[in-house]
């Protein structure tokens, strides 16, 4: 019993147990209902046939009296190829006169003057109780005789058979098809769900690289593993950039903490006048200043990632801040004789958005373009709907960024070689891609032939997305 | 001008104690929700200075109660919670400005006398600012300095509006930036600067005594030269 209730936990057996009873449900009630219909014909049949041999049988006994009815008897006895045909022909007192009956059915069930009994085989005394069944009408004639018309119920009883015998074959064929497709598919779906199982207990063992196997047909459990998958590399994905978070702070503030603390200690050692020492004090300030700069970078990455600044989000029109960034920068690209050109193809340009954070990204672009644009060049930034989407972008007309380099300018902390002498943290155009992130947006770097160029594109607000469809 | 600071760090409250005493402040000091909302209930400061996590009462429960109570005492929150709706928080509890954990000094004590001179200023309306020779009509959008009329851009009037109604004080980029700019974010260049340095030409150059003065490590002051 134990055992059973261990077996029906596993979900196949569960489904092949409930298939193999609902199989023999339709088996039953399928094969029931052809049995009634085909056992009512029969007996319809065996009736009319009784009634019409007893009704000619009659005609012959009044035409011709006992003597002809008892040849007509011998004639249908011989003539009856097949031995269904039951005749008895009795005196008043019961005793066979003639027919193929032995004796008068004394035990017979009556039902009116019809009669159900069992057929008692030659020389035995008693019907025995496997004997073939019979069904026969009990006609009087006018001297007290008795006649017994009937017909053996063999044929209902091999069609019995029949439906009993197709029954039990269907249920074994049910059955079996049911355990052999239940070990099959047992199997199969033991296999896959192991294969995940396997893959999970590997991840909370600690290795995030693993995956579930696919099988390629695209089926639910195929899905399943997908989507499994896919979550797998998102949390990959997030552990990673903790890990890379953590790495990088060690990495971008110790070296400036440790300059920091350098710089203050040689000061203190080597006791030199006020004067240099306000002047220590006072870089050693710009230099904590820089350093909380790159704190809190770290910081509002990792607040966009995490999704905080979702509840600060308000209908803003897009172009109008990007308005608001370009005017802020524009003294800024003047003075490094830079054209800052702000286009605005689209207005109103409606988004649902963090205006903070959506300001400093967008500073962080143009501030970038500016930044790595040499003087005399320029800056576009031009905002518009764009396939159904908001979208800004900012070109310049620097150095650009090669292809192969692109994925990789997005990540934590990365400046390409020739930009380490300008000013930063590295930590812009990743804000940019948190930002965007967190607004379901994306950022793609294209080139501007010649420079770079960022697209900066977010859903558009949804009844806005609405009347542009 | 005497202030309370609630703070449960005691390093850091003796530094912050310490430098606002240097900057002239008369400074009580709570080390507990319990005791800071005991000596705020008093009235008897001018600003209070409210770090936000403490130990008993918090801090924003205890500003909703000194409120409550009808004192209005400007206070200036303190936080290790950055994001713009911690501070939207912040504020709606009854806090009048905040500053996020880390800040420089300098930045607490330039919101710190803005705040102050916000409470005691009066409340009448202004069309008129002046500092020395310079004057802004705020009706009219016009500024006129030594009798010569300046062409300002939209933004470098606001700019300068700000600087006028807080000068003698220092204001930080940050607050330029909130309320010039409204947004809060932080530039990766001095942005700032440069907007500086243009109001600075059109308002001083052509003039003997400049008025906008850099104060280093800290940002800018509108003022007389002494």
């Amino acid at each position: 019993m134990q055992s059973l209730t261990a077996l029906m936990k596993h979900w196949t057996v569960r489904i092949l147990a409930l298939y193999m009873v609902l199989f023999a449900v339709s088996v039953v009630a399928l094969l029931g209902f052809v049995y009634g219909v085909t056992i009512g014909l029969i007996e319809r049949q065996i009736s009319s046939a009784i009634t019409a041999e007893i009704a000619s049988l009659s005609d012959g006994y009044r035409d011709q009296g006992l003597k002809g009815l008892i040849q007509q008897i011998e004639e249908r006895i011989s003539a009856d190829r097949v031995g269904g045909g039951i005749y008895l022909l009795a005196d008043p007192d019961r005793n066979p006169v003639a027919g193929n009956l032995a004796r008068w059915p004394n035990d017979a069930e009556w039902d009116g003057r019809w009669a159900t009994f069992r057929l008692t085989a030659e020389g035995e005394e008693e019907p025995s109780p496997d004997a073939q069944q019979a069904r026969a009408f009990h006609f009087y004639l006018n001297e007290g005789y008795h006649l017994l018309v009937g017909r053996s119920m063999r044929e209902r009883e091999s069609f019995e058979a029949l439906i009993l015998q197709a029954l039990f074959w269907a249920l074994f064929a049910a059955g079996g098809l049911a355990i052999v497709g239940g070990v099959v598919m047992g199997r199969e779906m033991r296999r896959r769900l192991e294969g995940i199982n396997q893959t999970t207990r590997r991840i909370m063992g600690g290795d995030l690289q693993q995956r579930v196997p696919l099988t390629g047909s695209g089926d639910e459990l195929d899905r399943l593993a997908g989507n499994l998958n896919d979550m797998l590399g998102q949390i990959d994905r997030l552990v990673v950039a903790g890990r890379e978070v953590t790495d990088n702070i060690a990495h971008d503030l110790r070296s400036p903490l440790t300059r920091l603390k350098t710089k203050l200690e040689v000061t203190l050692m080597t006791q030199e006048d006020t004067a240099t020492l306000r002047d220590t004090m006072e870089t050693a300030i710009d230099d904590t200043d820089n350093i909380l700069k790159t704190f809190n970078a770290i910081l509002s990455i990792a607040q966009a990632e995490a999704g905080a600044g979702r509840r600060e989000m308000s209908d803003l029109d897009l172009d109008e801040l990007a308005k608001d960034v370009c005017e802020l920068y524009e003294a800024v690209a003047e003075d490094k004789q830079i054209r800052l050109t702000f286009v605005r193809v689209t207005h109103p340009l409606p988004v649902h958005g963090n205006r903070h954070l959506l300001f400093q990204a967008l500073a962080n672009l143009v501030d970038n373009a500016i930044k790595y644009t040499p003087p005399g060049g320029r800056v576009d930034v031009t905002a518009e709907i764009d396939q159904g989407c908001a979208s800004l972008t900012v070109s310049d007309s620097g150095p650009g960024i090669p292809e192969d380099e692109r994925d990789h300018v997005l990540r934590r902390f990365v400046r390409l070689e020739q930009s380490r002498s300008t000013p930063g943290n590295g930590l812009g155009l990743s804000l940019v891609v948190a930002v965007a992130g967190l607004h379901n947006g994306r950022l793609t770097l294209g080139d501007a032939m010649p420079g770079l160029k960022i697209v900066l594109t977010m859903p558009l607000r949804e009844e806005a997305a609405v009347q542009a469809a | 001008m005497r202030i309370l600071v609630i703070e449960d760090d005691v390093e850091a409250a003796a530094y912050m104690v310490k430098g606002l005493r240097e900057s002239g402040y008369i400074v009580d000091h709570a080390g507990d929700g319990k005791e800071g909302l005991v000596h705020a209930m008093s009235g008897v400061y001018d600003a209070l200075i409210v770090d936000r996590m403490l130990p008993q009462v918090d801090g924003l429960s205890i500003i909703q109660a000194i409120r409550a109570a009808g004192n209005k005492t400007p206070a200036l929150i303190l936080s290790a919670l950055s994001a713009v709706d911690d501070r939207v928080r912040g504020l709606k509890a009854g806090g009048d400005d905040y500053l996020t954990k880390p800040y420089a000094f300098s930045e607490l004590l330039a919101r710190l006398e803005v705040l102050m001179r916000r409470a005691g200023g009066d409340s009448s309306v202004v069309t008129k600012l002046r500092l020395a020779d310079l004057e802004m009509d705020l009706l009219a959008r016009t500024v006129i300095r030594g009798g010569q009329k300046l062409d300002l851009q939209p933004r470098e009037f606001m700019l300068l509006e700000y600087l006028l109604r807080n000068s003698g004080h220092v204001v930080t980029r940050t607050m330029l930036l909130e309320h010039v700019w409204d947004y809060h974010f932080d530039p990766q260049t001095n942005v700032i600067d440069v907007h500086i340095s243009r109001l600075r030409q059109k308002i001083d150059k052509n003039f003997p005594k400049p008025l906008l003065h850099t104060i280093r490590g800290a940002g800018y002051s509108l003022r007389v030269p002494d």
